[in-house]
């Protein structure tokens, strides 16, 4: 069932989200909490108003499907799938220990809910491709969801893909860019710039839509048109964010992209978390 | 010596193919632009639903196989040996065999067989890279009917297949009624005093250096290992030397150009580690 909460709803869910992405990297002593919280918005509105999941039956064959092409921001799909009942919520205290569900980057054979192994970047789009491709050949009506991180799209096999999705017309293949700027060694403008992915992604023959990828009315606009545009056109979402958004000290700092916070760190996170729950 | 059919084993793969994808629907090709070489514009024309060129793009064609099988597709992606080895490596190792999906790699032009194409797409390294991957099952048959069958088992099987095949024509040894079984040594001909263990385009060199120790009084047995990984542990009982088999005193296991890494290093060795017999790697015939 597709579970459409109201803005407000989103906004409190992903603000539970968030903390539950502080406290699992913080449990667990290491993790990427950077692009967890950029990412979060996203991940929030796809499993809480756009994707149609059964928790009870996470194989089902017409489940909208997600790929967390940048793998390592996991922890985000985690904390959303245990918030849908995929697991219970305690497995998340679990995150990168040996044997748990929860792998550093995500495990399709482990997790349930997962769709796809991801964790090496520029791969997860080819297989949201493959997906979407499937689904056209059997005439199923499920959606395919990736996050694409910006510092990934310096992958070719990026655009690879992009050039896959325009040919085959997959318009039921959603891609949202995270664009955060910062990457492990610096700014993206630094390490290898970017240009204009919006206008990159629009040359490859994706419907763009360009929005402030942390404010959850935008977000939850642009999906909603992208999920009903059935046009032939694969869609795009360009969401401008903040690594490490929520969280003061974490947001724009290239430092929090796989750093655990220590245990007064942790405290002022979820202090500052708490006080952002909306009434 | 009799007159001998010659064809390339990428032949039975472009012909197995059509057979496969016209029996279950869910079989579908991913070609890189090289359907041409490598056998599969029967398949385009006879299938075109079920027909996908990804054009000069081997690493996305992995991941895309990848997400065609989390859906129960059954993806073979056909390209040259060099490009789907080495280009796709790490895709087919992250996306493909960690998580243990049905993808069947077809590769046409393996080992040294595109010869006049030279050094950039002889390929000498694929099977040893291929066999490190967990989950993944390298498989290389020795000729066209061989080829036919053992796509065909290949497509049965549920998991990653790394099938490698020849550019170049080669001797056609086996009837169409020869059974061959994923994982299990094809008995070629028997000997007693040696046994030749080959792989692909060495096979039929091995006959021949039966036939040609006969001569000399050396009776020579023969076997094909199609399947390169994964190796039973032990060879069967009745291949095993030693007192405790009942096979040749003596197992050989032809040189091939490509030694390191491929069948050369591996199966003869622990059958005679195990089996206490002398094992001596020969020169080609």
């Amino acid at each position: 069932m597709r579970e459409q909460l109201s803005v407000k709803e989103l906004q409190n869910k992903c603000v539970t989200l968030r903390k539950h992405v502080v406290d699992m990297i913080y449990r667990a002593g290491s993790g990427h909490p950077g692009g967890s919280l950029s990412v979060a918005e996203f991940v929030t509105a796809c499993y809480f108003h756009e994707m149609d999941v059964d928790p009870n039956n996470p194989g089902w064959a017409d489940r909208d499907r997600f790929v967390m092409s940048k793998g390592h921001v996991c922890p985000a799909q985690y904390a959303a799938l245990a918030m849908k009942g995929f697991f219970p919520v305690e497995v998340l205290d679990t995150l990168r220990k040996e044997g748990s569900i929860l792998q550093g980057h995500p495990c399709m054979n482990k997790c349930p809910g997962i769709d796809i192994s991801t964790g090496s970047l520029g791969q997860g789009l080819a297989c949201a491709v493959g997906m979407a491709l499937a689904g056209k050949l059997d005439g199923r009506d499920y959606r395919v969801y990736a996050a694409v991180g910006d510092g990934e799209a310096q992958e070719g096999e990026i655009w690879e893909a992009a050039n896959t999705a325009h040919k085959y017309g997959l318009d039921n293949l959603i891609v949202f860019v995270d664009l955060n700027g910062l990457q492990i060694d610096g700014t993206t403008d630094e390490v290898m710039p970017n240009g204009d992915l919006a206008a990159k992604f629009r040359a490859f023959g994706f419907d763009v839509y360009e929005i402030d990828g942390n404010d959850m009315e935008q977000m939850v606009a642009a999906l909603t048109l992208a999920r009903l545009v059935r046009n032939g056109r694969p869609k795009c979402v360009c969401g401008h964010t903040v690594k490490g958004k929520g969280v003061s000290f974490m947001e724009n700092a290239v430092g929090w992209h796989g750093t655990a916070p220590n245990e007064a760190q942790w405290k002022q996170a979820m202090d500052e978390l708490e006080a952002q729950y909306v009434q | 010596m009799s007159e001998v059919k010659m064809k390339a084993t990428r032949d039975g793969f472009g012909e197995a193919i059509v057979e496969l994808g016209r029996a279950n629907r869910d079989i579908v090709v991913l070609d890189c632009d090289l359907g041409k070489s490598c056998k599969t514009v029967d398949f385009m024309k006879a299938l075109p639903d079920q027909h996908f060129n990804l054009g000069i793009a081997e690493q996305n064609a992995a991941g895309v196989a990848a997400g065609l099988a989390t859906c129960g597709k059954i993806p073979f992606v056909a390209t040259y040996a060099a490009f789907g080895s080495m280009r796709m490596c790490e895709m087919i190792r992250q996306e493909i065999c960690y998580p243990n999906l049905n993808v069947k790699l077809a590769c046409s032009h393996g080992g040294m067989t595109p010869a006049s194409d030279g050094a950039s797409h002889q390929t000498v390294e694929d099977m040893g890279i291929m066999r490190t991957i967990p989950n993944m099952t390298v498989v290389m048959p020795a000729d066209y009917v061989s080829a036919k069958k053992l796509v065909k088992a290949a497509a049965a099987y549920v998991g990653p297949v790394y099938l490698r095949f020849t550019r170049d024509a080669l001797p056609v040894l086996y009837g169409e009624d020869t059974e061959f079984e994923l994982g299990r040594a094809h008995l070629v001909r028997d000997g007693k005093d040696v046994a030749i263990i080959a792989i692909g385009d060495t096979v039929h060199l091995a006959v021949d250096a039966a036939a040609e120790l006969e001569k000399r009084g050396v009776s020579a047995r023969v076997l094909d290992m199609h399947t390169l990984k994964p190796g039973r542990r032990r060879l069967p009982r009745e291949h095993r030397q030693g007192r405790h088999g009942r096979g040749p005193q003596r197992l050989e296991r032809p040189r091939q150009r490509r030694l390191r890494g491929s069948g050369g290093a591996w199966k003869g060795k622990g059958a005679a580690h195990r089996h206490s017999g002398p094992l001596r790697r020969e020169r080609p015939v």
